[in-house]
């Protein structure tokens, strides 16, 4: 494509605008954090007249965000840790054998993404809640519960995208390292994690942000005990005020951590996105 | 690099030892090999395998049993005890006439309409980023970050800013359209009604849409630039080099985020229960957050398991027929990826 003024025009007009589009939400969301409720309630300001920081520090005590905070960082980490672990598996399997079955699994794990969440939110309920009546295991608002159910739900496009890293590591690596006397397993941890290294942190990142900014589950299978943020911040609106500095400024604090891991991998994620799509 | 270093020991060292050390080597791998890696590759699996079996297969197949059984509020901790319900629960779900039945007729259509929509404009605003970002410029990284923004914020933030946005009295849209541009007199509602629909398709196209950017650029870096040289030479303007080249060549990555986004929009809960909160207007009634009220607030899942097994049959239809239609077109000889070459000099979409 050359460099054409029509060219260049387009590009203007549609970066501009596109640019408004994405930036404007994220200034309203940051300018009312530092507003006090009263300017919150009153028609909108483009410019913050009183600047205020009090809304970072009473937002800690309206709700009890900072267990609402542990509570979504403990579930995520840990479902992002096993999550990853079994993708890795899984995608090397994938990658470095030809078996029976091998387009099948890659087919249904991947289509598990098609189904709608809410097909399998009402029996998932239901079991967890029979299987706490039956043996006494709560899962309902548990940690253990939420875990088991993230962990599954980054695990198709992790390994979809695993496999795709692994691919491009050439096989004559790892076959040297097993003529070393490395196993199968021994190769896949010394020579082909350490080249796909990228690929890991970015699968690592996604499988995080996808646990935590999930909704729908959060919503059914959280108590008082393992509430998470995406339920949580709810509760800055109550009956009496809605606190939306409180609220935007909530918003912008647990979503620092994600954005900045994800623009951080943003490069590997598209070289992995390219990876498993090349195939 | 341990290993390379090793191979390079082996060879330097004299014959016999290798010799040694190989059939050594091949006496130890041999042994378990035949079986292990018949059997290591399903091994290897087995976890992910229980996983998803465990939290999307099971739950799935119990939920279309559930559809057929009236798992009302009494059964919910005992539903053994549920009695058969045949197909009433699906009876009552597509009973148009009756209230339920159109409810969901009504979200469904609303959720088609919202779906096309946000994919639609998702897919042009991605690929108009995309195109634009595709030559190197000062400050392109920086563009290519800020548009990843709304994608890499955890949905319920970005939502929530949204509603904010949208408040009738303090919202900024309002100001925006009423107090800075003098567009309307009194101020709309934007989360009730048949507003909410305009809402919520915009709230999704400003999550998705770096979404489909983010997999366009991926797929614009792999196609050589030759190509495009190639085209100029035979004097193919801008907009002809997109469509000759840069269409066909993005085909294999359309045909993926096309079917995603589809499924990720029809699907979609997030937005409606985050933006509406406990209001259902009619407008934002996707049906993932229709049959998700239907549910908790009546305590009846087994219609609620029915409509949510009616909503897989269609999402399975329409995926089944884009794979086999999507399929028989590749099998068909494909168009000249070129421009033709008797192309005239210049068309009216190059350049002045």
């Amino acid at each position: 494509m050359r460099n054409t003024t029509g060219f260049k025009v387009f590009r203007g007009v549609t970066l501009t605008l596109l640019g408004l589009f994405t930036l404007i939400p994220l200034y309203a969301m940051v300018s009312s954090s530092l507003k006090p409720l009263a300017d919150v309630q009153g028609t909108f300001t483009w410019w913050p007249t009183n600047l205020t920081i009090q809304p970072f520090i009473d937002m800690w005590s309206t709700v009890p965000l900072a267990r609402y905070f542990v509570n979504s960082l403990i579930i995520c980490t840990c479902a992002t840790v096993a999550s990853v672990i079994l993708a890795i598996i899984a995608a090397f399997a994938v990658s470095r054998f030809r078996f029976r079955g091998r387009g099948v699994f890659t087919t249904t794990v991947l289509s598990t993404q098609m189904f709608p969440g809410i097909l399998f939110l009402l029996p998932l309920f239901i079991i967890f809640v029979n299987i706490n009546s039956a043996t006494g295991i709560q899962l309902v608002g548990s940690y253990f519960g939420l875990i088991l159910t993230y962990l599954t739900f980054s695990l198709p496009f992790s390994v979809w995208m695993l496999v795709g890293y692994f691919d491009s590591i050439p096989k004559e690596l790892d076959e040297a390292a097993m003529v070393d006397g490395c196993g199968p397993l021994g190769a896949l941890w010394r020579v082909v994690l350490p080249a796909a290294r990228p690929g890991v942190i970015a699968v690592a990142i996604y499988s995080f942000m996808t646990a935590w900014g999930e909704v729908l589950f959060a919503s059914v299978m959280t108590t008082d005990e393992n509430r998470t943020l995406a339920v949580g911040l709810r509760q800055y609106s109550t009956y009496q005020n809605v606190y939306w500095n409180q609220i935007m400024a909530a918003s912008l604090v647990v979503s620092i951590p994600v954005v900045i891991g994800f623009l951080l991998v943003q490069r590997h994620f598209v070289a992995g996105m390219t990876a498993g799509a090349v195939k | 690099m341990s290993a390379s270093a090793i191979r390079e020991d082996d060879q330097a060292t004299t014959a016999l030892r290798s010799k040694v050390t190989t059939t050594k080597k091949k006496k130890k791998a041999r042994r378990p090999s035949p079986r292990r890696s018949r059997w290591l590759p399903y091994l290897l699996l087995l976890p992910a395998v229980i996983m998803e079996l465990l939290i999307h297969i099971v739950p799935m197949l119990v939920g279309i049993w559930m559809s057929f059984i009236k798992l009302t509020k009494i059964y919910i901790a005992n539903w053994s005890a549920a009695p058969w319900a045949g197909f009433q629960n699906y009876a009552i779900a597509v009973d148009f006439d009756a209230s339920i039945g159109a409810a969901l007729l009504q979200s469904f259509f609303v959720t088609a309409a919202f779906s096309l929509l946000a994919l639609g404009i998702s897919w042009g605003l991605g690929m108009a980023a995309a195109v634009a970002l595709q030559q190197p410029f000062r400050g392109r990284g920086l563009v290519r970050t800020i548009f990843l923004v709304p994608y890499a914020l955890p949905a319920y933030a970005g939502i929530l800013t949204w509603n904010f946005m949208l408040q009738r009295d303090t919202g900024l849209v309002n100001h925006v359209l009423v107090d800075n541009l003098h567009l309307t007199g009194d101020r709309p509602f934007w989360l009730l009604g048949g507003n909410a629909f305009a809402s919520i398709v915009t709230v999704a196209v400003w999550r998705l849409w770096p979404f489909a950017f983010l997999s366009l650029m991926a797929g614009l870096q792999s196609i050589p630039s030759d190509l495009y040289e190639a085209a100029a030479v035979d004097g193919a303007g801008n907009l002809r080099q997109w469509r000759h080249i840069t269409l066909p060549s993005l085909r294999p990555v359309n045909l993926v985020l096309i079917l995603v986004l589809f499924l990720w929009t029809f699907n979609d809960f997030n937005t409606p229960y985050v933006l509406f909160g406990n209001g259902q207007p009619a407008g934002g009634d996707l049906i993932s957050f229709h049959i998700y009220n239907a549910s908790f607030l009546t305590w009846n899942f087994g219609i609620g398991s029915a409509m949510s097994v009616l909503l897989l049959l269609f999402l399975f239809v329409v995926t089944a027929a884009y794979l086999l239609i999507t399929r028989e077109r590749n099998t068909t000889p494909k168009a000249a990826s070129k421009p033709a070459p008797k192309a005239p000099a210049r068309t009216e979409d190059s350049h002045a």
